[in-house]
């Protein structure tokens, strides 16, 4: 189980010190002193001339930009601390259901990532055509696991992999800005008897959730066969299922009123059609509903729902052998924006904030998902021999702002509270240290510095707090 | 410490050794039995063939090339686990040391660490940063062909009394050498100020002491004879002064080395060459109370191609394979090295202010090729996965029983597995314990329902013992401690 609570100390208690913060671009020029007589080393003009041309100047430039590139910024020691630690977690998962892990290059051909993400394309970062081979950074790892098991010719495998992956953050400009993030993957490959490895996902993402108490969430799950096949008996053509996918799916964000407008105003489907609809994707439940879908009178005649409700059933059956059900709810306005899913799919969102007293609850999307993509690795094999594919994608950076967000609340929720009561605060969540300034420090110019767990006191000039809290929080 | 990307041609770090090869597909099923013969997919001719048969077939072929970008490579199971095991020592002797991680972007032009102090105007740090790179491989000629690496670099930053965190550094080089048991070694070290010293002494104008640098920096690969060539031929010095130069670069030793040449009667007029052997000797004191000097030898030829190292330089390298039985020996060159560089923040801060940093930069690749050697020639299993368990059923209709003991042995944290098969035969379940060194299986067969146990499996010793069903996680956890 991982104990947050430190983990969170290390966050309020970094500090004031050397600011750690985002890059402040100090503007174009670097002085290079060519006044100086060349030192010890010999010509600095030379390394100045390697740093510019280094630094990639484009135009007119003459010295280093002090700046990231874009998009990105340097991740301070803090920051960085309580990330690694959430991605231990989310690997001890997935090294404790028998994963190994693989790791891929950050570039891929563009040709190897165009065509998989439908819509998203759009968001691909590509690098500038420098004469040689046309290339991208990574949008996801899951397109580059598939085309590493046709190349390889892997037909079974199960694995893990935790790494960057870089969309574009603008799409309207060629140009510009790209963000860069970690995902934590887990999939598996391989022919198998239905749903077992599908419910082993699931509960991957119930097992991670809960260790990172996060507080409570729920995992939707929904099937891309059940969709289209109510797409079907509502009498919308194949060729508008995606674009009907796309609008149902926003379902989680605007009611049900909304998206019928969407449907009926922007993907020019009749209002009988979208009412049709609705009736079915506002469902959602258990077993029971399941049950209750197979005995629908036009879903039974479709054999794509047929056979999508089939395996909910028996997903539903291993999850409550697995003991996972309590959290998991069948929802058929899932719809999930990537098109290689050909079967289950599933996200999980968190319910509510796990602090009561911050006012406004943090609003935070999926921190989960996935699902089932048995086509993809067939778009890669030269004889289109295709690998069933099933995984599930952390959101560890969504999981990180949530958690930093909460510490921040913590901190400015209390206006005057007890000194007691932010002493017993610290017992109770495990903060190690609590740097307390009263009216007598402040005049003194000290910090009192507290260790909580030994109850001692000592006050420290306040020029040397950082230092002497980041010496005794050194492991 | 940060290798410039074509400073860093300088190769010290970079993998002349042995290459680690496209990957090799691992076929069918991940499987780590060696006995096998090499099958279909273990015929890197064949993938090749594939390979440009779907790049060929781009007339009017629907996949695309099936191939990582130039310079990139995937990484398969065998290879992610012996680096992690690598990186996490590396880092375990960072961190004791008290550096903190910062993380950069990937497609890092240059100088990340240098930039961001001066970016953030911290005055000191302490900073390890392991991570993998992409570097264009050659910025001159734009064919936007990327290498990626490894870099692992310790660095401390700030105006410290000195040689300190310099001895430091070293200090780090010799733990995670041993540590990783990689064989004898030894660390060099020089000083820039020394060797410039010897330069001027020499007779050596300013203008040529970088070129000059480089050339004697060949030491370590020809001998002296082809160097002075080089010096004489190729630099235009003069045969006298490459002479001189001779005289002192090809000394090598202790702190008595550092004392005698401090009584030499040239080198103690030049302020620089003095400057840098004070250090030296200090280092040297540092080195000893450290315990590590038996392995530290001061050596005059050392020049490393940076041209940003101010004060102290070191390389380490590796005397020689540990696997004696390997026929041809492991050529490794480095595999650690690094340097002060006190102007380099000052470059980029637009007021220049300096700030002094020593560092250290890991030759992680080099390394890892080293102990992928080693593991191959030992024959050593190295095994991707952890899994401690596997839920195995003997009988039919009982994947039921098996997902409910699964999910109570990953409940407790128990690391898994179960075939993703309804009725799985028990033989080729153990088949898969032996294949993948799960240590332990679980059988729950009918009669063990019956009776409320588990039956449980050592792997190795083949023996089975009945455990209750409740007692079932703690037998398995002491089991399982080293």
């Amino acid at each position: 189980m991982l104990r947050l609570g430190p983990l969170a100390a290390a966050g309020r208690l970094l500090p004031a010190g050397p600011r750690l913060g985002p890059p402040r671009p100090s503007g174009g020029r670097v002085r290079l002193s060519r006044s100086r007589p060349p030192g010890p080393v010999g010509d600095r003009g030379l390394l100045a001339r390697q740093v510019r041309a280094a630094a990639g100047s484009a135009g007119g430039g003459q010295s280093p930009a002090l700046k990231t590139p874009k998009g990105t910024r340097d991740h301070p020691p803090a920051h960085v601390a309580l990330r690694d630690r959430l991605l231990a977690a989310v690997v001890t998962c997935f090294k404790r259901h028998g994963a190994a892990a693989i790791d891929t290059p950050v570039l891929e051909l563009r040709e190897t990532l165009t065509g998989k993400y439908g819509e998203d394309t759009k968001l691909i970062y590509e690098l500038q055509d420098q004469g040689g081979e046309l290339l991208a950074l990574r949008y996801d790892l899951t397109v580059p696991f598939a085309r590493y098991l046709a190349m390889n010719k892997i037909t079974n495998m199960k694995r893990y992999h935790v790494a960057k992956v870089y969309r574009r953050d603008n799409p309207a400009t060629t140009r510009g800005r790209y963000r860069e993030f970690y995902q934590c993957d887990f999939d598996i490959a391989g022919q198998f008897d239905p749903m077992i490895p599908d419910a082993e996902c699931l509960k991957i993402v119930h097992e991670i959730l809960s260790d990172l108490q996060l507080g409570d969430f729920i995992i939707k799950v929904n099937d891309r066969r059940i969709l289209n096949g109510v797409f079907a008996v509502c009498g919308i053509p194949e060729s508008k299922f995606i674009t009907t996918c796309s609008t149902v799916d926003k379902l989680d964000k605007m009611p049900w009123e909304e998206v019928r407008s969407e449907m009926v105003g922007e993907k020019g489907l009749s209002p009988e059609a979208a009412d049709h609809i609705g009736e079915y994707v506002q469902l959602h439940g258990g077993l029971d509903l399941i049950e209750q879908l197979l005995q629908d009178p036009k879903l039974s005649q479709n054999k794509l729902a047929k056979e999508g409700l089939g395996d909910m059933k028996l997903l539903f059956e291993y999850l409550t052998l697995f003991g996972i059900t309590g959290k998991i709810s069948f929802d058929l306005s899932l719809a999930r924006g990537l098109d290689y899913y050909t079967g289950v799919i599933f996200e999980a969102v968190l319910l509510q904030p796990e602090n009561d007293h911050v006012e406004e609850p943090v609003s935070v999307g999926s921190v989960a998902g996935g699902g089932r993509y048995d086509g993809l690795v067939g778009m890669f094999d030269p004889k289109g021999r295709k690998v069933p594919c099933v995984g599930v994608s952390i959101g560890i950076e969504r999981i990180f702002s949530i958690l930093e967000q909460r510490v921040k609340a913590e901190m400015l929720y209390k206006k005057d509270p007890k000194l007691l009561k932010q002493l017993q605060y610290c017992e109770d969540t495990g903060i190690p240290f609590a740097a307390i300034i009263g009216e007598q420090e402040l005049t003194d110019g000290v910090v009192k510095l507290r260790d909580v767990a030994t109850r001692e006191e000592v006050d420290i000039p306040r020029e040397k707090l950082v230092d002497e809290i980041r010496r005794r929080l050194e492991p």
